[in-house]
């Protein structure tokens, strides 16, 4: 069983799991993911690697509570065990010396981000990052992301933290800029990286995203996750999850991640109703 | 011996069509003891055992059958699983008829004996037992000796028990969240009901074998880290887990599936409980399953009962060339799935919100024999047919997975991603690795995959104890 060693509540619906898993630990490196099941009538679904500690053994995600599994697993407390969790899969994020490379991080992905941006700058990059959030109470790992930037634009929709507006256009800005971006990496809804991508198109700087399609295994047995990727279709889990956004059919994509919008409406109904119905034996 | 023998076998009784077109509970009901009793007289008790060579395991036939209608049960299971690891399973889903049912003398004059039928009786008979009560399995003494085998399904299975019970320590590493591979995932609980891949895991299990679930090998330690680890040998049973699509237009279209994730949500996540299980799957009105295979049928009639309307079988050749078994096209058929052939779909039709509602086809015709000796279909000039469908399973077959012969230094693959392998040792060409099942073969059966995994044992045997 894989033990919660610790939670932290990064806002009230985004939480932090510390999981005991020595041998993912051993291997994960940014930008990988786990598959995991909060009981055995679960779902498997993937998480990106938001931080590893090998030498405790022990993998930390970041998730927000969206559909019944993420709800469920926000039940869960420091000393409680998931059911399964499966990596690190993927292939990892692209790490060299680049240059100069702007992080773009949407909402709660900042915390896929921080991983990606570390290890660019230990491999010498220069990181100009950009983090986006709806509004300030959703804000967190800003120090996390300052420190391994040299420089930090921070923006939010409501403009009641940093500027108001979307990532896309300080991105657009920095491009604008005299100095050269050699690599964009932009992370975070499928939406976000979507109008990221084309924001870069016209300047010609490479954008890397990370999808998050719909997957079952995740070790390429059914095909569940394919995207098309200029033109020809890869299962994100195994070639993936890093592609060029430039490249990407968004369209597929974002109609592939639907498919099972009211199947998702239902089972969620059911779980709300059933935390009531056990909340009311208990008062 | 005044009886006349009788040419027929003993019926298995099997659910109505039309009530288990509508739910997932096994199909074949089994042998009560009487039949079990009655079919075992038959067996003619040959001196030469031509069943057992038509066997890949080479299951102790005669002598099973000999127990069995002597009424010595427990010596049966003995007999049986001497040379078996896994009858439960074996006797639900081998294709006896062109083994050794086909060996079998009966034959020549009537039906031959029903030999799954007649093992499934045997195993079942045991897993009612309390565990206490249970034959016990003649263990070796430790040799010392730690063995990996990389994947729990039927080669994997075979393979960990045998060296198990050769008195190695043997681990078992499994990427999914359950041990039993195709068994759990791929083959549905109508033919195979979980349970009894589970018992057969937990027999694998009580032979000593440490079982590691959610454990991706390449993805955490590779197999050079496990040799390096202290491992004298590699056994690998990864099987053939990686979907064949059509690669035309429209196929990532919402509503189509590899059958794998068809299956996979239906099997292996029990989609079909949805949403007492969290995960969900599509269920089609209208669905089409293209190939004709025996993924093909397990996926059409999964379809059915999930409730669909109307399931068709697109099949680009005729009848006789489907490769799936002769019983189970019966089956699918009195079930009402209906079957179209010499059809070939070339584009998917889309709606709006990206979901599949029809699918174009080529009508083929019959050629010239192909590498496979069947004759090759070919696209017959004009026109075409269109068909309205709102889900589509893809079950053209699959190829091996490469997540481990593309991380393991020094093991040869073929261009179909195949692993190269002596047919009889399953030795590769690297040193202390053996290969087995369908990631040597590409896809086939249960029980070709379960004879590799056994010789291979026996070659790990040999070269552990240095012979």
């Amino acid at each position: 069983m894989y033990k919660i060693l610790y939670r932290e509540d990064l806002t009230p619906n985004i939480h932090l799991f510390k999981i005991e898993a020595p041998a993912v630990a051993k291997k994960a490196r940014a930008g990988q993911f786990v598959i995991l099941m909060v009981d055995e009538k679960g779902e498997r679904f993937p998480l990106t690697i938001a931080d590893w500690d090998r030498k405790e053994g022990s993998v930390s995600i970041v998730f927000m509570e969206v559909g019944t599994s993420t709800q469920k697993l926000a039940k869960l407390k420091a000393g409680d065990s998931l059911y399964a969790f499966i990596g690190p899969l993927g292939v990892p994020t692209e790490v060299e010396k680049f240059g100069t490379v702007v992080c773009v991080a949407g909402g709660f992905a900042t915390a896929i981000v921080v991983p990606v941006a570390k290890a660019l700058k230990q491999a010498g990059n220069k990181i100009i990052s950009i983090m986006g959030f709806r509004n300030k109470d959703l804000m967190f790992w800003e120090d996390k992301l300052k420190a391994c930037s040299d420089e930090l634009i921070i923006c939010t929709d409501d403009g009641s933290y940093g500027r108001k507006a979307l990532v896309t256009e300080p991105l657009k800005e920095v491009l604008e800029r005299k100095e050269k971006i050699d690599r964009v990496i932009a992370i975070g809804p499928t939406i976000m990286m979507k109008f990221a991508s084309a924001t870069t198109k016209p300047f010609g700087v490479k954008t890397i995203v990370s999808l998050n399609p719909i997957m079952v295994d995740g070790t390429g047995m059914c095909g569940c996750c394919r995207v098309e990727v200029g033109g020809k279709t890869e299962f994100t889990c195994v070639n993936g999850p890093d592609f060029d956004g430039h490249k990407v059919d968004w369209d597929v994509l974002m109609a592939r991640q639907k498919s099972y919008t009211d199947e998702e409406k239902r089972s969620l109904a059911l779980w709300q109703e059933m935390c009531k119905s056990r909340m009311g034996g208990k008062a | 011996m005044a009886e006349k023998m009788n040419l027929n076998r003993v019926p298995m009784p099997k659910q109505e069509p039309k009530v288990r077109a509508r739910n997932f509970k096994e199909v074949a009901q089994g042998y009560t003891p009487e039949m079990a009793l009655e079919e075992a007289k038959r067996c003619l008790q040959c001196k030469k055992r031509n069943c057992v060579e038509g066997c890949p395991v080479n299951v102790r036939i005669p002598e099973f059958i000999l127990a069995l209608r002597e009424g010595r049960m427990a010596d049966a299971v003995k007999e049986l699983k001497t040379n078996n690891a896994l009858p439960g399973i074996c006797g639900r889903v081998c294709p006896q008829e062109t083994q050794c049912e086909s060996k079998c003398t009966l034959g020549k004059k009537g039906a031959p004996i029903a030999i799954g039928r007649l093992e499934r009786f045997v195993a079942d008979w045991e897993r009612a037992l309390p565990s206490s009560q249970k034959p016990p399995t003649q263990i070796a003494p430790p040799t010392g000796k730690r063995v990996a085998v990389v994947g729990s399904g039927p080669a994997g299975l075979t393979c960990a028990a045998d060296l198990a019970k050769l008195g190695h320590k043997v681990t078992l590493f499994e990427a999914l969240h359950v041990a039993g591979g195709v068994l759990m995932y791929g083959i549905p609980e109508f033919r195979l009901p979980k349970e009894i891949v589970q018992n057969e895991v937990q027999y694998v299990k009580s032979l000593g074998v440490d079982i590691r679930l959610n454990s991706v090998i390449g993805k955490i330690d590779t197999v050079d880290e496990l040799l390096a680890a202290g491992y004298d040998a590699v056994f690998l049973g990864t099987g053939a887990g990686l979907p064949m699509f059509l690669n035309i237009p429209g196929e990532n279209l919402n509503g189509i599936y590899s059958a794998n994730e068809f299956l996979t949500r239906t099997n292996l996540m029990k989609a079909y409980l949805f949403p007492e299980f969290d995960t969900p799957i599509k269920r089609g009105k209208k669905v089409a399953v293209i190939g004709g295979g025996n993924v093909a049928m397990d996926s059409a009639r999964c379809a059915l009962r999930l409730g669909a309307e109307e399931v068709y079988i697109v099949y680009r050749r005729s009848r006789e060339e489907m490769p799936a078994r002769a019983e189970e096209v019966e089956n699918a058929e009195e079930e009402g799935i209906i079957f179209k052939f010499l059809t070939n779909p070339r584009k998917f039709i889309g709606n709006a919100q990206g979901w599949v509602t029809a699918m174009e086809c080529d009508e083929m015709e019959l050629g010239e024999p192909d590498a496979s000796g069947r004759r090759r279909p070919v696209v017959k000039p004009g026109g075409g047919i269109t068909m309205n469908v709102d889900t589509v399973v893809v079950a053209l077959g699959t190829t091996p997975n490469p997540l481990v012969p593309s991380t393991t230094k020094g093991l040869e693959t073929t261009k179909k991603g195949t692993v190269v392998a002596d047919e009889a040792t399953g030795k590769t060409v690297k040193d202390k690795v053996w290969a087995g099942g369908d990631v040597v073969t590409g896809a086939a059966t249960v029980i070709s995959a379960m004879g590799a995994g056994k010789r291979a044992a026996a070659a790990i045997d040999a070269y552990l104890k240095g012979r």
